[in-house]
């Protein structure tokens, strides 16, 4: 068998992982980084992956991609209010989201393949040899769509996807191999996008999960979101502009209060300048001013944990160890409302970032055989069920039974000589159907005909460890299988994913030198457009023969970039950078000044 | 019907120690789950996944005594337990005319409206309810050794699971109305009855 690695899919930033001589580790890129961030973007020239990808994000959003875990499995219905606060052009009323891009339409799956394929890269690239198969995280709360989503975008990458794991789970795994916990366990993961809370029993290295439960839509992103709305609301006070009109302006808002929100973890006030096109806004944040924006937000995290508790039939009290998953976890306010919940102070001596990567590069180490000792028992974290007359859900596998998990139900006809029956299967816990997610529709076709009532048909549901669900069907009386035909309700048909499979090649990079190159010349472009933009709104701070110097600096960066020599590129963006220093840290210190002088004000009008 | 007991080796009784099962669940788990059999022939895999589907569903037949109880009147009786709810249970003859009241005021809610004497009165009727479902539980939990006895000694096997399967339906009937007074008392009660059943 060859080499698994465990990777972690993320909203914001996504990881490789291996066990190394019975130590988990994060698998680096050329450069040292462990996190790729999970932005793609499709320029003219190719497809950008990460960190080049998210650094052209303000100047190309209609063709830049982040935070697509978030519409994985999705419908077009469901994310659509979401998607009006993108830049990003989609096709309506299309079952599953399709993004135009580059002259051509990408669904969900296919993004995340590159992210995979950029991860696969680097494990290859790593170990000098092809790697082609992996262990891929989930969160918890993912449903039938969502897994089978993420599995595909694995095979799109060329990927073997041998399980699909949930993220708190991984990372139980993680701190269960340092035997850093024993006894029950409730992880809670606030990631970019999703949430999760799972409550474990750890004992003798089997992890029994007891209860799930989330929300795959809340999320660090929602925080940004909300500061983004405060802060336009600052600026069309103080500058009398509205910055959410223009695509551009707002991705540089939202990437300026995602910053800030992070500096906010550590220190109580930060500084936010932004140079927008013809002024550039600057303030003081204080963490208080962003808790009381988010804190809706991290009260919605409290109901699910109380419920899987409940679930879990255990209070709180009961819980040994809380552990925090996922960079949101940083936010104070954050831990101060789990440690309130739980009585307990909550640890996170692995880093949340990549917890959830070293726990999936564990599970990967147990499918190869190498280790024996540890075993996982996971759930499905949503009832199955059937819709009946009257549109009303019956449910087969109730939410938190442990998988794999089968349930058998017997069908017959209603109708004198009817050859085929439908199924509607729904995953969710309302008692109507309407109110649950649609799954898919079975048609059990090949019946043979008979008068109403006298067909025997046994369906079988297996939902297996990777929280997917087959159906299987068979005529009793003629112990003949019947044939099972499967709409997915939002998902990609068998077809579509063969077809993507095949693109894939056609679209990939077959040349390593001929991407990097792109990254620069894209990151090219990109130093270039701030520093035009410094010219115009400095201009007054420039000293002596400034103007000139940086002038033939961006001459000189314009030119090597039409080119295809990367290091020439990269030495002109550095000598571009060298000229610019002095310019930048003037302009800083101005709207620093700026900012402070503001402050004063407000408070001397507030104490009149 | 599988018979759960069986899956675990272990007899068809009532009483069982729930730390020894958890173990014997554990151990099965071992043998059986999946991540175990990764690497063979597909055909060991697919006998891997329906074996580790079965005794994942046996523990959970097992796990919380009154469904025990339920599962173990299926295999008595060789028939199919549904988990879906298959219809509202019928009101056991004892309980027509005390429920009688409860549909009264239910009745009275529904036409003029959930005025306070009216809530009061609902939530009078609930309590009172929940109170007479734990006494049914605790009376099935309570018979419980009888039956082990009965299945050691020889003793009236019949008689004991009949009047088992008649505290069941009461207790079952008992749950429908109460839901329907939470339903009523207008508190969010929009999940499947089956999570709260255990």
């Amino acid at each position: 068998m060859g080499r698994i690695v465990g990777i972690d899919l993320g909203t914001t930033n996504s990881l490789v992982a291996w066990v190394d001589r019975g130590v988990p580790r994060v698998i680096p890129d050329g450069d040292g980084r462990a996190l790729l961030p999970s932005v793609v973007a499709f320029t003219p020239g190719g497809t950008l992956v990460g960190e080049p990808a998210r650094r052209q994000l303000a100047r190309n959003p209609g063709q830049t991609i982040y935070s697509v875990k978030r519409f994985m499995g999705q419908g077009y219905d469901d994310v659509e209010a979401e998607l009006r606060r993108l830049p990003w052009d989609v096709m309506p009323s299309a079952e599953v989201v399709r993004i135009k891009v580059a002259g051509r339409e990408v669904t969900p799956p296919e993004v995340s393949a590159e992210v995979l394929r950029a991860l696969k890269e680097r494990a290859e690239a790593f170990f000098d040899e092809p790697v082609a198969q992996a262990v891929i995280t989930v969160p918890a709360y993912f449903n039938d769509a969502q897994r089978q989503a993420t599995k595909d975008a694995g095979r799109i990458a060329g990927l073997d996807v041998l399980r699909i794991v949930n993220e708190p789970t991984a990372a139980s795994l993680a701190y269960g191999l340092e035997r850093l916990h024993q006894g029950v366990v409730a992880v809670y993961d606030l990631g970019g996008g999703t949430f999760d809370i799972s409550i474990l029993r750890v004992t003798d290295g089997v992890f029994e999960v007891l209860a799930t439960n989330g929300d795959t839509h809340l999320g660090g992103d929602d925080f940004d979101w909300a500061l983004v709305e405060w802060l336009a609301a600052d600026i069309r006070r103080a500058h009398g502009v509205d910055v959410t009109a223009d695509p551009e302006a707002l991705q540089e808002l939202r990437l300026g209060a995602e910053a800030a929100k992070c500096r906010l973890s550590a220190d109580t006030r930060t500084l936010l300048t932004i140079p927008f096109e013809g002024f550039t806004y600057a303030r003081e944040i204080a963490r208080g001013e962003v808790e009381a924006r988010i804190a809706p937000l991290v009260g919605r995290t409290l109901g699910p944990c109380r419920q899987a508790l409940a679930d879990a039939g255990l209070t709180a009290p009961a819980i040994d160890h809380v552990v925090l998953v996922g960079g949101s976890t940083r936010v104070p306010l954050v831990r101060q409302r789990v440690e309130a919940l739980f009585g307990r102070t909550p640890r996170s001596q692995l880093n949340p970032d990549e917890v959830v990567a070293l726990g999936a590069a564990v599970q990967a180490q147990i499918l190869a055989g190498g280790i024996t000792d540890m075993l996982l028992l996971d759930v499905t974290p949503l009832s199955l069920g059937l819709e009946t007359l009257g549109g009303v859900v019956s449910v087969l596998i109730p939410r938190n039974t442990t998988i794999p998990t089968m349930a058998r139900e017997y069908f017959t006809t209603s109708v004198d000589g009817q050859v085929t029956v439908d199924l509607h299967v729904l995953q969710g816990e309302r008692e109507l159907a309407r109110d649950n997610r649609s799954l898919a529709r079975f048609d059990l076709t090949g019946v043979d005909p008979m008068p109403a009532g006298m067909p025997k048909i046994e369906v079988t549901f297996l939902i297996d460890a990777n929280g997917i669900l087959h159906v299987q069907a068979q005529e009793q009386r003629s112990g003949k299988a019947a044939s099972v035909r499967v709409t997915p309700t939002y998902g990609l048909s068998e077809a579509e994913v063969a077809r993507m499979v095949e693109d894939s090649f056609t679209h990939a990079e077959a040349d390593v030198t001929a991407r990097l190159t792109i990254e620069a010349q894209t990151e090219a472009a990109t130093v270039m457009t701030h520093v035009e933009r410094a010219l115009r709104q400095g201009g007054a701070l420039l000293e002596g023969d400034e103007r000139a110097r940086i002038e033939a600096a961006l001459r000189a960066l314009d030119e090597a970039r039409r080119g295809s020599d990367r290091d020439l590129i990269r030495d002109r963006i550095m000598a571009l950078n060298r000229a610019t220093e002095r310019l930048a840290a003037a302009m800083m210190d101005t709207a620093l000044k700026a900012a402070l002088a503001s402050r004063r004000a407000e408070e001397i009008l507030d104490q009149t | 019907m599988d018979d759960c007991f069986a899956v675990f080796e272990l007899p068809r009784k009532l009483v069982i120690d729930a730390e020894d099962l958890r173990q014997r669940f554990y151990a099965l788990s071992r043998r059986h789950h999946p991540d175990f059999h990764h690497g063979g022939p597909a055909d060991a895999q697919a006998a891997a996944l329906a074996r580790s589907a079965r005794i994942n569903r046996a523990y959970r037949a097992l796990r919380d005594p009154l469904g025990r109880v339920e599962h173990l009147i299926a295999v008595e009786e060789g028939r199919e337990v549904r988990d879906a709810s298959a219809g509202r249970p019928a009101a056991p003859r004892e309980l027509l005319e005390e429920m009688l009241e409860v549909q009264e005021a239910l009745e009275e809610a529904r036409g003029d409206g959930l005025g306070p004497a009216t809530r009061a009165r609902l939530e009078d009727e609930r309590q009172r309810l929940l109170a007479r479902q734990a006494a049914e539980e605790a009376a099935i939990l309570g018979r419980a050794p009888e039956w082990d006895a009965a299945v050691d000694g020889g003793g009236d096997r019949p008689t004991l699971l009949g009047w088992f399967k008649q505290r069941l339906a009461a207790r079952a009937y008992l749950r429908t109305v109460i839901d329907d007074l939470t339903d009523a008392l207008g508190e969010a009660r929009d999940e499947h009855g089956a999570h709260r059943r255990h």
